[in-house]
């Protein structure tokens, strides 16, 4: 094996009471690429994305970021987080802080920056994504879009190695999406490694180097996009990508 | 407030609690918006009739004159209530403490409780002992209890005044109330608030500290006052330890005019007091609900 991946998972165990929700995962995602994660709701994807970052602890099986096992025994998991960005369907912003303090709070308080360093950092983010305006704004008052966006640079002012991204469009408006996933071809073009759980196909085969189609807890095939989409070679990915299509919603 | 409140507590889980806009604390007089001038005149009209006849119901009424007697003699009045006044800074003095050392403490056992992890049964074991054995032992008993029973052991090192140990007694009944208060609080904070700050990589504690207890204690204010006004009052049964305190000097001057009207003069002074309370209250919550709601404020 060449470099250290950015992300390796290998056979990962997660049920929940009994239920096994993923039954044995194994992706490998090196550094700049973007890998979608597609499948019916259920599939397990928020799971695999959740166990990733250690917000579910896993039942077997092991996780690398940068070559370091996360899963391992006595591994700080603040830490760990800190490398390892999240951002939710539901944006899940802190509404007792304004748009500057919820971006803040990660540096600050985890990574130990100054007031001063954090308010730059948050601030030339914010410029970059277009929120500037939004700095002194509690989360109330922003769309689903703009509150989605802070939620996003909330996760890119730590820094983060990987960047998992939870069906963040999901919960908007349609009117809406557009504006979050200029923001997340953004990310792709600068080189940020993304793993994209995602319902929206088209932008999946737009900006995914590769797409893991996850069935009943198993990555049940992946590939480059042109491939899953056109071609795929299991029943159950071309029954789900039919079944999107007559939905419309590719 | 009052009647209303169990029912909004109940919609907390999950999702902020949005108050009804514009009408907090009016709801009697509000529905008058509505009905135009019209409304209000025969609002006023049938108000005075209604309470013209109550008056002058009471006032003819065969007992009305012992009644005005006993409970509402001006000549008393104007005597007892300047010392129960003075006496009753005693009682600010008590209540003021004690709810300093209630918020403190209350938050600690109810953080206790909240702590996930096998490692902390001990800890949820100690906190729920504790709210269990204070709320069900009366007050009026804790503070005979430690009043009298903590001074007279005599040991060195404890002190033995009783006012100290009265104020011990209220913060030890009431922090056991304000604990549960605080953990309906944090409880009714969505566990991906709790989520999204351990995703930053915020430890457990700071996830608490940033992120849980300021949106738990914005939601409990309305009922942390409810007990904050039951301390204030039950800052009178310090009484009983024979502690001049309000309550004890409108008994003593009652006493000497063989008068209740000392007893209506302190109750004025709890109602004088706690009215102002309440409205601040509101007046705090609905400005924190403009603030968060506000563009560009810091």
């Amino acid at each position: 094996m060449g470099p250290a991946a950015a992300l390796r998972i290998e056979d990962l165990h997660k049920s929940f009471d009994g239920l096994e929700v993923l039954k044995g995962i194994d992706l490998e995602v090196v550094e700049h690429e973007v890998v979608g994660l597609i499948g019916a709701s259920g599939s397990g994807k928020s799971t695999l994305l959740r166990c990733i970052n250690l917000l579910e602890p896993v039942n077997a099986g092991r996780v690398f970021i940068e070559g370091e096992e996360i899963t391992a025994r006595g591994v700080d998991v603040n830490r760990i987080r800190q490398r390892v960005g999240i951002v939710f369907q539901a944006f899940n912003l802190f509404p007792h802080m304004t748009v500057l303090r919820n971006v803040t709070l990660g540096p600050i308080e985890a990574l130990g920056a100054s007031r001063a360093e954090a308010d730059a950092l948050a601030t030339e983010l914010l410029e970059r994504f277009g929120l500037a305006d939004k700095r002194g704004d509690y989360p109330d008052r922003l769309s689903g879009g703009q509150q989605q966006r802070v939620a996003i640079v909330r996760a890119l002012a730590m820094k983060p190695d990987v960047m998992l991204l939870d069906e963040v469009t999901s919960a908007l408006d349609p009117e809406l999406v557009a504006e979050v996933l200029n923001v997340i071809r953004e990310l792709a073009s600068g080189g940020m490694t993304m793993v994209i759980a995602t319902h929206e196909m088209g932008f999946a085969r737009d900006i995914a180097n590769r797409i893991g189609f996850l069935d009943a807890g198993v990555i049940l095939e992946e590939g480059p996009p042109e491939e899953i989409f056109t071609s795929p070679r299991e029943e159950r990915t071309r029954r789900f990508l039919q079944s999107i299509i007559e939905a419309g919603r590719m | 407030m009052g009647g209303g409140a169990p029912e909004k507590y109940q919609s907390l889980p999950g999702g902020s609690y949005t108050p009804p806009s514009g009408d907090r604390g009016s709801r009697i007089l509000a529905p008058l918006k509505a009905e135009g001038a019209r409304g209000v005149t025969i609002a006023v009209v049938s108000t005075v009739v209604v309470f013209g006849l109550l008056a002058f119901a009471v006032l003819n009424s065969s007992g009305w004159p012992q009644i005005k007697e006993a409970f509402f003699d001006p000549a008393v009045f104007r005597d007892s209530l300047s010392k129960i006044i003075e006496r009753f800074t005693r009682n600010v003095f008590i209540f003021l403490v004690a709810e300093v050392f209630v918020l403190i403490l209350a938050m600690i056992v109810a953080v206790m409780r909240s702590l996930r992890g096998p490692v902390f049964t001990p800890l949820r074991i100690l906190a729920a002992a504790y709210t269990d054995l204070f709320r069900a032992v009366p007050t009026i008993l804790v503070i005979l209890l430690l009043g009298f029973g903590a001074p007279s052991l005599q040991i060195r090192g404890v002190p033995h005044s009783d006012i100290f140990w009265a104020i011990v007694a209220l913060v030890l009944v009431y922090s056991a109330y304000v604990a549960e208060v605080y953990r309906a609080g944090i409880q009714s904070v969505h566990p991906s608030q709790v989520a999204s700050a351990r995703a930053l990589g915020l430890s457990r504690g700071k996830t608490m500290r940033f992120v849980v207890v300021p949106q738990a204690v914005r939601r409990v204010l309305p009922p942390l006052l409810n007990d904050f006004i039951g301390l204030q009052k039950d800052s009178a049964l310090v009484a009983v330890l024979g502690y001049t305190e309000a309550l004890r000097q409108a008994q003593i001057v009652s006493a000497a005019n063989f008068d209740f009207t000392p007893y209506v003069a302190l109750a004025l002074v709890y109602i004088v007091i706690t009215i102002p309370e309440a409205r601040f209250v509101d007046w705090l919550v609905a400005r924190d609900q403009r603030r968060l709601q506000a563009v560009g404020g810091v």
